[in-house]
């Protein structure tokens, strides 16, 4: 029997944060996410857990590299302006090489921008979360269930890699209403390596541990930085998650992700009907990229379609990927105007047309 | 019998201060007080940017490095996950006072049971002598060239009077340690900081007067001097909050 609850993504979100063992949440409002920190700050209380309302932005993930120092589960949430602001503390956590959960429920920008659905920030995420050579590990989920069922993942790479985790959402996962199953949502258990690091008191049992991401010696900073980077391709040979629709037999492959390549699929789905060969590939990692899935699709599609709620960010990483072998368009709306099916079919059938 | 010993919360390490620079004689008074309440194996201290950045180097117990004015913030994840550890920040007057406000102000007025150790030297001291928040009228530094002017500067700020305004706060003193007289008194307002702490009594502050004779262009003695001549008088030595005191009228 199905144990389905209907939710909006923010709160689904956020309870599936709290039954895989994050008890420490620390936040800020912002819309479109704000639904988050409030259902945080209901459950917590009656979980023994702590939603704490931080100042701002900065002091709230700087309240999360805190509690992630000492080795405890903890997230924080936000929408794009807030993780401009958050991005300072970000790059903190990765060079002291903390884990964490942190949210983007994205929103238009730049600036204060607007409050509706975006996938702008994917730069941001993907390419510069904060200052210095860094990644973070990025899911971009399509659906409100995936959005829970990422949640595990998303703490279990973060611990195992010691590496903050990212889940990129977008104003439309975040406020839309869908049934979820969180039974089937709890992910395989993973080991996670005890946190020796974790400054937590030593009890005078051990040596002190000390957290910091300061090297005043650039052969010590940078001997850092390829040790990390050494990480950083373990995620990208283990962790590297996309989905793949008729790419087999495609001549054009879309490749989209989020809350727009939904949108994508019932335009293939429209395309197929017509007779037209479309394909879909859906990055679930953002970073790292499914650049294999796209060079793969290179040997057999004729082209490429790029649909993206931006200005054309992610389509810089297909161009990437299939090493420009095949020709590679974009299509996009900003500004928190998304595309209908009929919108990209329309641009599917001029690409077809110029074949 | 011995009559003087390094602490052993302190580190056996030379450190990195410049000579007549009284972040040492701080330095031990937080390790004694770490010593003498027990608490080094329970203790997780968080390092500021600026000069005592180092501070991790110095201290035995776990420490943690946070950025430039977030280490309130840092120490309030560290406490609200390990309530019954003891979290102590060590900061300067531009880290706290400066880019760290909000989160100095809010920590306080949270009530966060943390103890802050605050270094008020009037001057930015790591990157070279530049105006601070507490830099007094008409100092002189590298970027108020002629004089820190309030009608352009603005004015200095007093961060005991402006936190005793908040709640949360259970304990705030000003000190100096420019005599043996004063660094005892000093002491003793440290380890009253933790020990609120441990006591659970709410957020404990002892903001410390000192010297930085090299950015000041001044000898060591020279720098006391101006410091009991100058910082006193517009920083005076006080217990400006406690808690105990009050309930002790009632």
């Amino acid at each position: 029997m199905s144990n389905k609850v209907l939710m909006k993504g923010n709160e689904a979100l956020a309870e599936a944060a709290i039954r895989n063992g994050c008890l420490h949440f620390f936040g800020y409002p912002i819309t479109p996410q704000t639904e988050l920190a409030e259902y945080m700050a209901k459950r917590m209380p009656k979980v023994g857990g702590l939603c704490l309302q931080a100042e701002s932005e900065v002091a709230a993930i700087n309240m999360v590299l805190g509690a992630a120092a000492t080795g405890t589960r903890a997230m924080t949430s936000s929408s794009s302006p807030g993780v401009s602001l958050k991005s300072e503390g970000i790059s903190y956590m990765v060079g002291c090489d903390l884990p964490c959960l942190i949210c983007n429920v994205q929103r238009g920008g730049p600036g204060l921008g607007g409050i509706q659905p975006s996938q702008q920030d994917y730069y941001q995420a993907t390419k510069a979360n904060g200052h210095g050579d860094l990644h973070l590990y990025v899911l971009a989920p399509a659906s409100v269930q995936e959005m829970v069922n990422l949640v595990g993942r998303a703490f279990d790479v973060a611990d195992t890699y010691r590496t903050p985790a990212m889940i990129l959402a977008d104003g439309a996962l975040g406020q839309m209403m869908e049934p979820v199953d969180f039974d089937a949502a709890l992910s395989e258990k993973r080991e996670i390596p005890e946190k020796t690091w974790a400054t937590n008191g030593t009890g005078m049992k051990r040596k002190r541990n000390v957290i910091n991401s300061l090297y005043m010696n650039p052969d010590d900073l940078e001997q850092s930085i390829i040790d990390r980077f050494e990480r950083y391709k373990k995620i990208e040979e283990n962790e590297t998650l996309w989905e793949e629709l008729y790419t087999e037999d495609a001549d054009i492959v879309i490749v989209s992700y989020g809350i727009t390549s939904r949108i994508c699929k019932s335009a293939i789905e429209m395309a197929r009907a017509e007779g037209i060969k479309v394909g879909l590939i859906r990055p679930i990692t953002v970073w790292p990229y499914p650049k294999a899935a796209i060079a793969k699709a290179a040997e057999t599609a004729k082209q490429f379609l790029v649909v993206e709620l931006n200005m054309g960010q992610m389509v810089d990483d297909v161009k990437v990927a299939c090493e420009c072998r095949r020709p590679v368009s974009f299509f996009g709306r900003t500004g928190g105007v998304l595309p209908t099916a009929d919108d990209i079919l329309a641009e599917i059938k001029k690409l077809n047309g110029g074949l | 019998m011995v009559v003087f010993k390094k602490p052993q919360s302190l580190s056996p390490v030379p450190t990195h201060y410049c000579p007549g620079c009284t972040h040492g004689i701080v330095h031990r008074l937080v390790a004694e007080a770490i010593d003498a309440l027990g608490i080094e194996g329970q203790t997780i201290g968080v390092a500021p940017v600026g000069c005592s950045v180092f501070a991790y180097n110095y201290f035995e117990c776990d420490m943690i490095q946070a950025a430039h004015g977030r280490a309130p913030a840092v120490a309030t994840g560290v406490k609200r996950t390990n309530p019954d550890k003891i979290v102590f920040t060590y900061q300067g007057d531009g880290d706290l006072a400066a880019i760290g406000t909000a989160e100095t102000v809010h920590a306080t007025t949270r009530g966060e049971n943390i103890t802050i150790i605050f270094i008020n030297n009037a001057i930015y001291g790591m990157t070279g002598g530049q105006m601070a928040p507490t830099t007094l009228p008409g100092q002189v530094t590298t970027t108020s060239p002629y004089g820190r002017n309030p009608m352009i500067q603005g004015n200095p700020i007093r961060v005991c009077e402006m936190l005793s305004t908040l709640d949360g706060l259970a304990f705030a003193q000003r000190v100096a340690v420019d005599t043996p007289a004063h660094v005892n008194q000093a002491k003793k307002a440290i380890q009253k900081a933790f020990q609120n702490q441990i006591d659970k009594k709410g957020l404990s502050i002892v903001e410390v007067l000192s010297t930085c004779p090299t950015n000041w262009g001044m000898s060591p003695t020279e720098a006391l001097k101006w410091l009991r001549e100058n910082m006193m008088p517009y920083y005076p030595l006080g217990v400006y909050k406690d808690i105990d005191a009050k309930e002790e009228n009632k």
